[in-house]
């Protein structure tokens, strides 16, 4: 029986890149669970994607043995969260499995928009925090300024904040007695029927679900007949363990320790992340507090170029959302694109993951319509329609009221470029809230903006205003009206549906001409004139046209070198394989993405 | 004059003068030499900078000559053409000797086209004397423009007059003359193509060839561009063409390949052969040969060509062999550049049933004819050409 007063489960919440996951690593190394030679930058991201946008996507819980200078040797779970803004969900299910976490923020940045908004789902929570400054090594950093700042968001002292780096290792070995000295020890009953939170769960094609969890009362051992609440599901344990961070195998877990369990089902939708696994025989009574399911914000079309592989795209996100249970997707038909999905994701970070991830994994050509929200079409006869892609928005005619997302927006930014800031806000249909200043430098500004306005690049813009030191964080509010309107996009008379939006009124005539002068860009000129039109219901709002081509010749054919010309042939025959046809135009595929972004 | 020919279809641009090509046995030799390399030439060259004078030319000429010793006898060939480089910077007692080297190894059929290139700077009657003496009734030359200022910008080094004289000389000695035109270089206006075309069809050429300047990679003209200078516009290119094609009557010059007009009976031979799948043997650096199936190129390098031969060795780069079905989707879109068009075929069958040919039929750009598939629009030849290598096996 493990003894809960030497344990300790904890996570690390921090802002991207102010160094959580070196930190991670650092506490890993220190307490030898990996050698100086296994240790590879950032262990605990485990994929290839992850690693390259610097981020944590999956949370992934590492046991700890960690030997404390009084001689006792304390089990420490380190429970690692995303960073991004996108999947605050994740942060707040990691996080009930612990009873502390380690707030960090960079000496050099100072507290940031994120830091903030999960600080404050750990403090709801009930976690008990402990504020840490790293990277002090860095000239730039000011750990005393920082550290202020951030006593002041958590509600301590200065004092209580810890200086480390995580680079250097200094302040390693304080912040690893003060993890076992001020974070509560969990206090599950041991006697008691088991009761264990799966705070998360992936899937592995050798070993089925595999899901994370963490044990509050009881205990529960191999081969154990175990329920989970949710689903009544009735299995038998295969395997538990530990991962330090490999897999240990266990013959068990006790309350309060964290770890991983094998049961060999393999349909993702029994295991439900935020249920409760108990015994099969006297299950425990009361489930524990589980989850909500996380809302979609945004919302785009995925559609296959290659017809033929719409099956491999299901099995795709069918695979996909095996360990994502936040991606949510149904059937959608397209005239232009044909069969494929509309997918919703907790926002545009979480959607550019997914995409990359079908693309490189799952080896799929796809093309993506413009990221678009949800909105409620009132119409006049009454009754009320959820559109979640343009093509479902009733003619105007038809309509009362429509009613668009707006989100609450946190942005901090140097005071400096306030005035910026406010300027891109206005432009996007923004409210202005209030302003606070954290520091005379530092300014926190509260909005009001339409999701629809924040899909589009908002994020690049306000850092490339700001040269990159703003930080946001959004929350979803509530519905309102407002005057929009779709914008269609005609090729050769022809609606294309993939190119739809619904747009403000007052910026349809600036987008219509935008989008039809960018496709005049973009698509290749045919063998007959091409109209390109944006309309608003029957009313064409902008035209270009694309002329047809004249010449596609090759003057010479090289003599005898008829392989030469042959071989140029295919090669240009390849080069136009990315070509969809819609209706009777040819168009590459990289004007459906290209076209939606165009503030790139 | 005319080439007395037992069996010459009527027309040059007839199916029954293109089928017959097919069988037709031609040789191509390869002669690289160039006073300087034009700025948008791609082709094997060896300039006088780079050597390619003296007693290299003499090396060259005995390794071409072993070389055709080296391949297995081809004849009697139908048509032997001479292009590089310039040939005419040879004397015409080199040219005799390859020709002769040709006779000798593969057999010359009485009445077999013997055509060379030639720069207009290098004509003088004498010469062309020499060369009808030597067996060539055919001599195409390298006009490009009668625009002084064009013929500067394309790196020429004769004039406009030179070109004229040149050209009126050789009508009255050879059997065939031709002449190659340049149309769309930057800076060229329409008026000034419309002058070319002009003086160019008043010489009463029997054949005449065509083409829009292209940006070869790795040539001083893509380079030029790639450093901001103007590329060659295909609309202006397109206009050009036209203009050409529609004045090419006048002078009884029949259209029978997307660039390329003759008389009656002055097709150039060894070109048809080649666009229709016809088999030939080919000598010199960079040179291709079609044989028993099989496309096999040479080394462009000329050091390595030398080593090769002094070895004993056929200088090969590579070769391909195509399989049947390989091979008819390169007979089809090699052969669509023929007005004559070519025999559908199984392969032309199946893409005028499919998503393609319907879409092409349907834009005109080319029609079915008998058993055969046209193109309507030469302009648009590449795209046809595409479309028919898109259908699957």
């Amino acid at each position: 029986m493990a003894d809960q007063s030497r344990i300790r489960n904890f996570s690390i919440i921090a802002h991207i890149d102010h160094g959580k996951s070196t930190l991670a690593d650092r506490l890993l190394e220190r307490t030898g669970a990996i050698s100086e030679r296994d240790m590879r930058d950032q262990v605990l991201d485990e994929m290839d994607l992850e690693r390259e946008r610097g981020i944590t996507i999956k949370a992934n819980a590492v046991r700890i043995d960690y030997e404390h200078p009084s001689g006792d040797t304390y089990e420490l779970n380190l429970i690692d969260t995303p960073g991004h803004v996108d999947f605050s969900y994740e942060v707040s299910r990691s996080l009930q499995a612990c009873e502390g976490a380690l707030l960090v923020v960079d000496a050099s940045q100072g507290v940031e928009a994120q830091t903030l908004a999960n600080a404050y789902v750990a403090i709801e929570e009930g976690l008990e925090i402990i504020p840490v400054v790293n990277k002090i090594d860095l000239p730039a950093a000011d750990p005393v300024a920082v550290a202020a700042e951030l006593a002041a968001v958590v509600g301590g002292s200065p004092g209580e904040v810890l200086h480390v780096s995580a680079k250097t290792g200094e302040g390693i070995d304080e912040l690893l007695e003060s993890i076992v000295a001020r974070l509560p020890p969990p206090d599950g009953d041991p006697n008691a029927s088991l009761r264990a939170l799966v705070f998360d769960s992936y899937y592995d094609t050798y070993r089925g679900v595999v899901s994370h969890i963490r044990i509050v009362d009881g205990s529960v051992a191999e081969r154990d007949a175990i329920r989970f609440m949710a689903t009544g599901l009735d299995v038998e344990t295969d395997e538990l363990g530990v991962r330090r961070p490999k897999m240990e195998p266990m013959p068990g877990l006790d309350a309060g320790q964290v770890g991983y369990l094998i049961t060999g089902v393999k349909e993702i939708d029994l295991i439900r992340v935020g249920d409760t696994v108990t015994r099969a025989e006297a299950p425990a009574g009361e489930s524990l507090p589980g989850y909500d399911e996380p809302k979609p914000m945004v919302f785009a079309g995925l559609f296959p170029t290659d017809g033929d592989d719409f099956e491999r795209l299901r099995e795709a996100l069918e695979k996909l959302r095996l360990n994502d249970s936040s991606l949510v997707y149904q059937p959608e038909t397209s005239r232009a694109l044909g069969f494929g999905f509309r997918a919703g994701f907790l926002g545009l970070l979480h959607m550019d993951i997914v995409r990359e991830r079908l693309e490189r994994e799952y080896d799929l050509d796809l093309i993506t319509t413009a990221p678009s929200v949800a909105y409620v079409a009132n119409k006049a006869d009454g009754t009320t329609l959820a559109v979640r892609s343009p093509q479902d928005l009733p003619p105007p005619g038809e309509l009362d009221t429509v009613e668009e997302p707006v989100v609450e927006v946190m942005i901090i930014t140097p005071s400096e470029y306030i005035g910026t800031v406010m300027e891109l806000v206005q432009q996007r249909r923004g409210e202005m809230g209030d302003m606070t200043y954290l520091t005379p430098e530092r300014a926190e500004l509260h909005y009001r903006l339409p999701l629809a306005e924040m899909v589009m690049d908002f994020f690049d813009q306000l850092k490339s205003r700001t040269k990159g030191y703003a930080s946001l964080d959004y929350e979803p509010a509530e519905y309102q009206a407002s005057d929009l309107v779709r914008v269609d996009i005609l090729l050769n008379g022809q609606p294309v549906d993939a190119f739809s939006t619904i747009v403000h009124r007052d910026k349809a005539y600036v987008y219509g001409k935008a989008m039809v002068e960018r496709l005049k860009e973009l698509i290749p000129r045919q063998l007959f004139d091409v109209p390109v039109q944006a309309a608003i219901g029957s009313r064409i709002i902008s035209r270009e046209t694309i002329k047809a081509k004249r010449k596609d010749v090759t003057a010479k054919c090289y003599g005898g070198d008829i392989t030469r010309k042959r071989k140029l042939l295919e090669r240009q025959k390849e080069g136009k394989k990315r070509m969809k046809m819609v209706g009777t135009v040819e168009v590459p595929q990289e004007a459906f993405v290209a076209a939606l972004r165009l503030n790139e | 004059m005319s080439l007395n020919l037992s069996s010459s279809p009527a027309s040059p641009d007839s199916p029954g003068l293109a089928d017959a090509a097919a069988f037709w046995k031609s040789a191509y030799v390869h002669l690289p030499f160039c006073a300087e390399r034009c700025p948008y030439c791609d082709f094997a060259v060896v300039t006088v900078d780079e050597g390619g004078t003296g007693s290299m030319v003499d090396r060259y000429v005995d390794a071409v000559i072993a070389e055709i010793a080296m391949e297995e006898p081809f004849g009697p060939l139908d048509a032997v053409n001479l292009g590089g480089g310039t040939p005419s910077r040879l004397t015409s007692a080199q040219l005799r000797q390859i020709v002769d080297a040709l006779d000798e190894h593969h057999g010359i059929a009485n009445g077999a086209e013997m055509s060379l290139e030639a720069n207009p700077e290098d004509w003088t009657v004498n010469f062309g004397k020499a060369l009808v003496a030597a067996g060539f009734n055919r001599i195409s030359f390298g006009v490009q423009s009668f625009d002084e200022d064009v013929l500067r910008s394309l790196g020429r080094n004769h004039s406009a007059d030179q070109a004229e004289v040149a050209a009126r000389e050789a009508i009255g000695q050879f059997v065939t003359v031709n002449l190659d035109l340049i149309y769309g270089t930057p800076g060229e206006s329409m008026a000034s193509w419309e002058a070319t075309v002009d003086r160019a069809l008043g010489l009463e050429p029997e054949h005449l060839s065509a083409y829009a300047l292209t940006v070869e990679r790795g040539t001083d003209l893509s380079r030029a561009i790639s450093a901001g200078a103007t590329a060659p516009d295909p609309d202006d290119q397109a206009d050009k063409y036209e203009h050409l094609a529609e004045r090419a009557p006048e002078v009884r010059l029949v259209r029978y390949e997307v660039s390329n007009w003759c008389r009656p009976g002055h097709h150039c031979r060894y070109n048809l052969s080649t666009w229709t799948m016809g088999e030939f043997i080919a000598f010199g650096i960079g040179a291709n040969d079609h044989r028993n199936g099989r496309r096999s190129r040479n080394v462009r390098r000329l050091d390595a060509y030398l080593e090769g031969i002094d070895a004993g060795e056929r200088p090969r780069a590579g070769s391909e062999r195509l399989d049947e079905a390989e091979a008819e989707r390169e007979r089809l879109a090699i052969g669509l550049r023929l007005t004559a068009g070519v025999v559908a075929g199984e392969h032309g069958e199946r893409f005028l049933d499919g998503p393609e040919g319907a879409r092409h039929l349907q834009a005109g750009t080319l029609a079915r004819q008998g058993d055969r598939i046209v193109v309507l629009r030469p302009l648009l030849t590449d795209a046809v050409a595409r479309a028919t290598l898109s259908v699957p096996n």
